[in-house]
């Protein structure tokens, strides 16, 4: 790699040990996928929280502030394991929780926002087209490539950590325009008239091309999709296939024609057909079991405003199943803002639970969460967190929005169509 | 020196070189789906290595799955000191990286034969990240 004469005075050691440190970490990673230089970043978001790190985590943050690690450029966290306020009723182990508390005092005394969300790109930072950003998780990296234009790789915990603090990443991935352009093209038939319909477009198209440089193009979408579908959708491009980029043809930034979103690429496939029978099967794909309704899980991405208050309206008036369990998590801000317009309460009233700052697959101690409440079937329409929390060994089971909630009041899933 | 039963060129390598038994897997892998963090077995249901423990092994891996949170991953269970040698993917993402090179953790993507072809899982195999190669160096006898 070439390094400028910042860069070199950095590896001297003149900013200090942590920055030298950070710096020579990127450069190994920079030179395992061939980058020639850095490129300045303006915004890092990391993942960072005891579930994750675990205690040789914890010790090397200690460490670090001991360095005097400060980061030079904004950084926020991403969604964590203990929302505080419910950690004792959902038998969270004090030990962890407390590692916690210690864990995010360490990240805001190196000048990082313990913002504590995995939705950054809607509710506290959207890049304009072309800026070089260092995110993770693989949720918001997705966003920011496709819909915003932005320029980032997933980044790893450590990685957005030594890029806040060196202010660069190094440049290879979805920096470069050779890895933007797209790969293949979908062409959308199906009305995707629910959030858990584009997720299951996104696991339709993310299994069977499990690539992190497969960037698919769609095609034939029939009308403006919002933020939180193109959300759904990324999300679950990213959890199920690893991929970290795809356009829209008219609706992302760097797809205004189908040319131009293939820059010159030939399309490694024929192109891909997805009608309302491929998302029907998605939905009819599930094990059902025993048809336990006991846990019904909206999260993983956190909930915007518009989809708490969307829930809110499904929810108004009726009662959760009294052996059913109802988890919401967002961010803080959501959280309040949901407060002060009422939907919170309503979802409060109807017996569902709100977590902030949280995601359900990272809780502390979800495993023995399961156990103890007899859960077996989770029911989201989050097509992201279905795939991701089968470590816990859950039988997962998408289903629309609507559906979810009525799952939740019956405390039962019963077979037949999704609707 | 004997010569290698069998060598298989990388295309990217980072870490120690190393020396270890291997551990061939035709799944793909995620410290975070698939391995449980405090034994280093393999206890994800289904995994086709479901059972085995990594720790102290050169694993072979067609792909990477799983997403961010695998970065802290390594290091934690490094600490731990469960972590296998090495991780030799066929196709990476930058996560895996990011978290070996974070543990320091022997790690490879891209090969120039298919795996599944010339190591068995048992095999006594060295990694060396200079010369971007691995050797098959030794076969247990009753799998010869």
């Amino acid at each position: 790699m070439h390094f400028n004469a910042e860069e070199q005075a950095m590896l001297a050691g003149h900013r200090g040990p942590a920055v030298r440190e950070a710096l020579e970490y990127q450069i190994h990673v920079g030179e395992f996928f061939g980058a020639e230089r850095f490129v300045p970043i303006a915004n890092a978001h990391m993942m960072g929280d005891i579930e994750v790190m675990g205690d040789g985590g914890l010790a090397f943050l200690r460490a670090a502030l001991e360095k005097r690690a400060r980061c030079t450029v904004p950084i926020t966290t991403n969604a964590r394991c203990v929302d505080f306020e419910f950690a004792a009723q959902l038998g969270q182990d004090p030990n962890e929780v407390e590692k916690e508390r210690q864990l995010i005092g360490l990240l805001r005394d190196m000048n990082i926002l313990t913002t504590d969300t995995c939705i950054n790109y809607q509710t506290l930072y959207q890049p304009h087209v072309g800026e070089h950003v260092a995110w993770g998780d693989t949720g918001t990296v997705i966003y920011a490539n496709s819909v915003f234009g932005a320029r980032s790789n997933f980044e790893s915990g450590p990685a957005a950590f030594a890029a806040a603090i060196t202010g660069r990443t190094p440049e290879y991935g979805f920096h470069l325009d050779s890895h933007r352009r797209g790969t293949f093209v979908v062409r959308v038939e199906a009305d995707l008239a629910d959030l858990a319909d584009w997720g299951a477009l996104g696991k339709i198209i993310g299994e069977s091309h499990q690539n992190y440089y497969a960037v698919p193009v769609f095609v034939g979408v029939s009308r403006s999709p919002s933020a939180d579908e193109l959300k759904h959708l990324g999300c679950a491009l990213a959890s199920y296939g690893s991929m970290g980029m795809f356009h829209m043809v008219g609706v992302t930034p760097e797809a205004p024609t189908l040319a131009a979103a293939l820059g010159g690429n030939t399309p490694s496939d024929e192109e891909i057909t997805v009608t309302a029978t491929d998302i029907e099967r998605v939905y009819a794909g599930y094990d059902l079991k025993d048809g336990n309704g006991r846990l019904v899980v909206f999260s993983g991405p956190q909930l915007s405003l518009f989809e708490i208050k969307q829930l809110a309206e499904l929810f108004a008036g009726r009662k959760i199943h009294p052996d059913t369990s109802v988890f919401v998590t967002t961010s803080n801000g959501v959280k309040s803002a949901a407060r002060a317009l009422g939907y919170a309460q309503t979802l409060e009233q109807a017996g569902a639970k709100i977590l902030e700052g949280v995601c359900f697959y990272i809780l502390q101690n979800l495993s023995q969460m399961r156990t103890a409440n007899g859960w077996t079937n989770m029911v989201s329409n989050s097509a992201k967190i279905v795939n991701i929390i089968g470590a816990h060994k859950f039988n997962t089971i998408l289903r629309r929005t609507r559906e979810c909630v009525d799952v939740a009041c019956a405390g039962r899933i019963e077979s037949g169509r999704a609707e | 020196m004997n010569e290698p039963i069998a060598v298989i060129r990388v295309a990217r390598a980072f870490g120690p070189t190393v020396e270890g038994e291997a551990v061939v897997s035709r799944e793909g892998f995620s410290p975070r789906y698939d391995l449980d963090r405090w034994s280093g077995v393999i206890t994800k249901p289904g995994h086709r290595l479901e059972g085995v423990s990594l720790r102290d092994k050169i694993c072979f891996f067609p792909t990477a799955k799983g997403g961010i949170a695998a970065g802290w991953a390594f290091y934690d269970i490094k600490h731990k000191g469960i972590a296998p040698k090495a991780l030799l993917f066929g196709v990476t993402n930058p996560v895996m990286v990011q978290g070996a090179v974070f543990a320091n953790l022997t790690i490879t993507e891209g090969w120039d034969r298919d795996p599944e072809e010339c190591v068995r899982t048992g095999d006594w195999v060295r990694v060396d990240t200079q010369r971007k190669v691995i050797e098959v160096l030794r076969r247990p006898r009753s799998g010869a």
